[in-house]
Formats: C-alpha cells, structure tokens, sequence
C-alpha cells in the first residue's frame, strides 16, 4: 500500500502554495511514495524514551543592548521588489471579492 | 594557464606581500583561466571581473603604501558559493524565483573576506538553494568535473569545488547541510570543511535547513583551508546560534601535521560505512589511507557506530521540514521572481503560481516531504522519530569520542558519477550523502581530504576526517599528516583542461 495517495500529494503542493501541473503530481506522488517508505526507517529505533533533539547547540535566548544600528535605507529594502509604489511594496489583492 | 595559478593559496599570499607579484597578476591570471575554462566547466554563475580586480589593486596600493597585509591571505583570489548574499552582486542559490536579485547587504562570510583582502572572483554555481548532490538541480545548468567533463563535481557545490580543480581559484567557500562541502571535495580531488555547527556566522546565507547549515573553506591543500578557516570563523552577534568562543588552532594544527608524526593520534575507522553500495576503488584507497594513518604512528581501531545507518533517512526528514518553513519566505511580494499578477488574481494565487514557476522538481519534492512530515497525524512518526534518531547518532559520537580522537572514512560511496545518471531517482541521489550526514546531524566537526584515485576509474576518492565539537584542530592535523605521506596535494596530478578557443 502506497505510503502516499496522488490525491494526499495535491494536498500538500496547495498547503505549501505550489501551483503543480497535473503531470507533476504523477511524478511526485510516486517519487514522495518512494521517499517516505524509505525514510520512515527512523520509526524502527525511535523508543519513548529518547528524547528528541532539535539542534546540535543547546539554544537560549540571545539578547542584545537596546541601541539604535544602521539598517537598510527604504530604497535599500524596496530594491528587489516585485512592484512598488509610493514607497511600499505593491501586491496582489489579498482579500476576495465578497467581504 | 599561467603558473600563477598552479600555485597554493599560502604562496601566492608570500609572493603577493613580498612584492614579488601583485595581486592584481594573480586575479588576472584567474580570470584568464576562467575565461579559457569555465565554458566547458560551468564553475561560475556570475564572475565579477571589475570587483575583483578593484579589490586586487587596493590591497596593492596598501601594500605598496608600507602596510602590513590585512591578512595572510590578503590579495589570494576566492570563488564565493552563490548561496552568500554580496552586495551589488547578483545572489541567485542556482533558482529562477531570485534570478536578477541584487542584495543590499553582505552576508557575514563575505564581509570578513573582503575585510581580509580576499579577492571574490565571482559566485558559483550550486544545487538550487544547496539540495543535492550533483550541481544537476541548478536552474542554470550543470556544473562538470574537471577531471572528467561527463562527470558530476559534486553538489551542492559543485561550483566551488570544481573551481578549484579546474585551477580557476585557490580558494572557495561552500556550505555544507548534509555535506555539500565535503562530498564536492571528495569526488574533485579537493580539501573540503565543515567547521564546528555554529563556527562560521550563517547571517547572510541563504537557509536550507537552520540546524545543519554550515559554511565553510575550501581548498586544495589543507593548509589553505586552514588559513581561510580562521578568516571567517568566528563570533557573531548577527547568527543567534554562533559559538562565543575562539576559533580552534587549525592553521597550526595545520603546520604541525604536516611534519607527518602522529603518535599517540587514536583513529577511529567507522564499520558501518563500508560494505554493499561502496565501489571496490573507492574502499580500496579508504583503507590504503588508514594504512598510511598507522604507518605515520596513529593507533588504529574499530568503533561501531550502529546508529549511524539511520541518519540518512533522519535527514531526509529533517532537513526538508526546516527547508519547508525556510523556503515560505519566497512569497512573491518583497523580492525575487513574481508572475501572473494580472490584476485580477489574489496574493495567494500570485504567489503559489510564482513559487510553482520559480522552483525546480528537487526543491518542490522536499518542500512537499517537509509539509507532509510536519503535518499533524504524521509529525510524530516522521519528524519526531526523526528528532530521536539524532539524539541516538549524537550519542554514538560522544561513545566514539571517549575512546579516539577522530574518527574516519570514505567520504562518500562511488567516485564521481555521470552526469544524468541519477536524476531521476530522488533516492540513488540521495545515497551520495551517506556518510557525510551524521557530522551535520550531530554539528561536530568533519573535513573530506583527497585519498588517492580509484583503481578502477582512475577518479579522486576522498577520506572523511571526523572530530569532536570545537575540536576542529585535530582533523586538520591528522589531514595535513596524511596529506603530506600520501605525497602532496592530489590535484597536482590532475589533466589539465584545454582551453576553449
């Protein structure tokens, strides 16, 4: 029994905003089938009672003095911009036609 | 070629701040080799002939002006991974979705090599945002070994590596996240590190996977790498996760390993990483090189590592879950590539449109790998147990640390292998990075440096060189011992590419 359904691999692409053609979910569905079977080996010596590590430092909060720095000019940070307008940067709509 | 660039980066810095050259000859005689080469190469997605050059005649002017050299490495040319932000020069990490994208800020390694005087020849070509294992994934085209032009150099950076090799620069950075820095090496005959986790600042590199990225120096000898090691290692107050603490000795570890004494030296030769799927050439070399290692006086034993087997598949989720959160970044609205905004459609449609024509196949499957390993229902049996794993890899380090020094072998399974061979099966590909994992995966230290050719093929092999956290001193010894029993850097022995004309 497949690890992943095409339908399962349409789901994950719209969650993670990748518009894929039709012929790509064909390919991924079996590529992320093969994947996932072979990577779910981890779960054969994953006891209870180990406990899980997320980084290879210990990590802790890092602060630093309150003190004004140089950042990016406006220019600076609207330099790469898609589009801009009036200082800011332009986007498609973001709510839909009914409110 | 000029004779310039046969040399190590060590000598062209002696001949440089002796005046005996300039540092503007030595980058010109870089570029010439990147014009005559880099057509059938494909090291360089970008030269920047003008910066470089620029670069080169400051640190002449100050130098005839009776300053001391910014560095001992000041005035040596450098190919920089396109996964580091340059300021003024394109940042592209081998994807369309940021072709044209001209950063307004160095990353950290870049300002320190330019503070160095380090010359930046240009950026190389890289798996698109560094995953792979074969410069295949780029957007613009694959990268080719120079000591066979059919053959992959390696990935993710296969640009940096194969820069050197082809004798385009002396020096390159790449990042390693799963060991793009050391597995490139291997299989180009080059000195490839992955410093201590948390060694060389990430501010400014473009996140793969957070917990595993690590930048790091590149060169053909180890001595260089050790040089170019202490000018971007270090504190910085800009990577939350960067170590406050001195770099470790490396340059004179360097120097010391190289008068080939290792007595007292305990090496620990990995069982695991051997057997089925290891090409007979490339075992072979592994164990003439720990031959070597015990005739230079180190004690040889065994150290099971039964966990270590796991950290493929560990990896393989765990990277592409940080990948899948790192790469949302990549909207469509505040930089990069942005398509179909006809007026009509929302940010959600411009946006899923632009990452689906903007990302590559490789980048799409771990993205979706990671979403799907995350998601609720599954995140315990994949990430979680993925999460334990490291712990257990972790734990066999710190079991094999007590009892050696270091630990080795072969940096990764087959000598370089033709291009197109793998491309479609995710997995086979996948397999490259087998060795190389854990040291990610765990954070310490591991360094691939050049073990021979494979008798069946004639192709570089390379030793992996395992060292604790914060002990990257060891490796380079033990490295720069070898290197010099083994008889001198192994790329003094590669063809010599035609030039195109």
């Amino acid at each position: 029994m497949p690890a992943i359904s095409r339908e399962e691999v349409a789901g994950l692409a719209k969650l993670a905003r990748l518009s894929v053609t039709e012929a790509e979910l064909d390919t991924f569905a079996g590529q992320l089938d093969v994947i996932l079977q072979s990577v779910a080996r981890v779960g054969e010596i994953a006891d209870a009672e180990i406990p899980p590590t997320s980084h290879a430092v210990p990590l802790t909060n890092v602060f630093r003095e309150d003190v004004v720095r140089p950042g990016l000019t406006q220019e600076q940070a609207l330099s790469g911009a898609p589009k801009s307008e009036d200082g800011r940067f332009r986007v498609p709509r973001i709510l839909g036609e009914e409110a | 070629m000029s004779e310039l660039t046969r040399l190590t980066a060590a000598e062209l810095a002696a001949k440089i701040h002796s005046r005996e050259t300039t540092a503007v000859a030595v980058a010109q005689a870089h570029l010439e080799q990147i014009a005559a080469t880099d057509t059938d190469v494909h090291a360089f997605l970008h030269v920047d002939t003008e910066g470089a050059l620029a670069a080169a005649a400051a640190v002449d002017a100050a130098l005839d002006a009776g300053q001391a050299p910014a560095s001992p490495l000041a005035g040596v040319p450098l190919a920089l991974k396109d996964v580091f932000t340059t300021k003024g020069v394109p940042t592209t990490c081998g994807s369309k979705i940021l072709q044209g994208w001209i950063p307004p800020y160095d990353a950290t390694v870049t300002r320190r090599l330019r503070e160095a005087g380090i010359v930046i020849l240009g950026k190389t070509n890289m798996d698109e945002f560094a995953m792979g294992s074969s410069t295949e994934n780029s957007a613009y085209g694959p990268t080719r070994n120079p000591w066979d032009l059919h053959r992959i150099p390696g990935g993710s950076g296969g640009g940096s590596s194969a820069a050197l090799a082809a004798f385009q620069a002396p020096l390159s950075i790449g990042t390693d996240t799963g060991g793009s820095i050391r597995q490139p090496g291997a299989v180009t005959g080059t000195v490839g590190v992955k410093p201590t986790y948390g060694g060389v600042s990430r501010y400014g590199l473009v996140a793969f996977s957070s917990s595993l990225d690590q930048g790091g120096p590149c060169a053909r000898t180890v001595l260089d790498a050790a040089l170019l090691h202490e000018i971007i290692g270090g504190y910085d107050p800009l990577d939350s996760t960067s170590i406050n603490a001195p770099v470790p000795p490396v340059v004179a570890a360097a120097r010391e390993g190289a008068r080939a004494d290792l007595t007292g030296v305990r090496v620990g030769v990995v069982p695991e990483f051997r057997g089925e799927g290891y090409q007979p050439g490339v075992v072979g070399a592994f164990e003439t090189a720990v031959e070597q290692l015990r005739a230079l006086g180190a004690e040889i034993v065994e150290i099971p590592c039964p966990n270590f087997t796991y950290a493929l598949p560990a990896y393989y989720l765990i990277a592409p879950s940080e990948a899948s959160s790192n790469l949302a970044r990549f909207d469509a609205m505040r930089y990069g590539l942005r398509v179909d905004d006809d007026g009509a459609r929302s940010a959600e449609e411009v946006m899923s449109l632009t990452r689906e024509a903007g990302f590559g196949p490789e980048v799409k499957r771990r993205i979706m790998i990671g979403t799907y390993a995350l998601s609720s229902g599954y995140y315990d049996a994949y990430y979680g147990s993925a999460q334990k794993v490291r712990t257990l890899i972790t734990r066999d380090f710190e079991s094999a640390f007590q009892q050696v020094d270091v630990l080795v072998s072969p940096t990764t399974p087959t000598t370089a292998f033709k291009i197109g061979e793998r491309v479609d099966d995710p997995m086979a590909m996948y397999l490259a990075d087998l060795c190389t994992i854990p040291a990610n995966l765990a954070g310490n230290a591991a360094m691939s440096v050049p073990c021979g050719l494979a008798e069946e093929d004639g192709l570089p092999v390379g030793l992996q060189i395992m060292a604790p956290a914060l002990a990257d001193d060891r490796m380079y010894r033990v490295a720069a011992a070898y290197e010099a029993a083994r008889g001198g850097p192994l790329m003094d022995s590669a063809p010599r590419l035609e030039p195109v004309r």
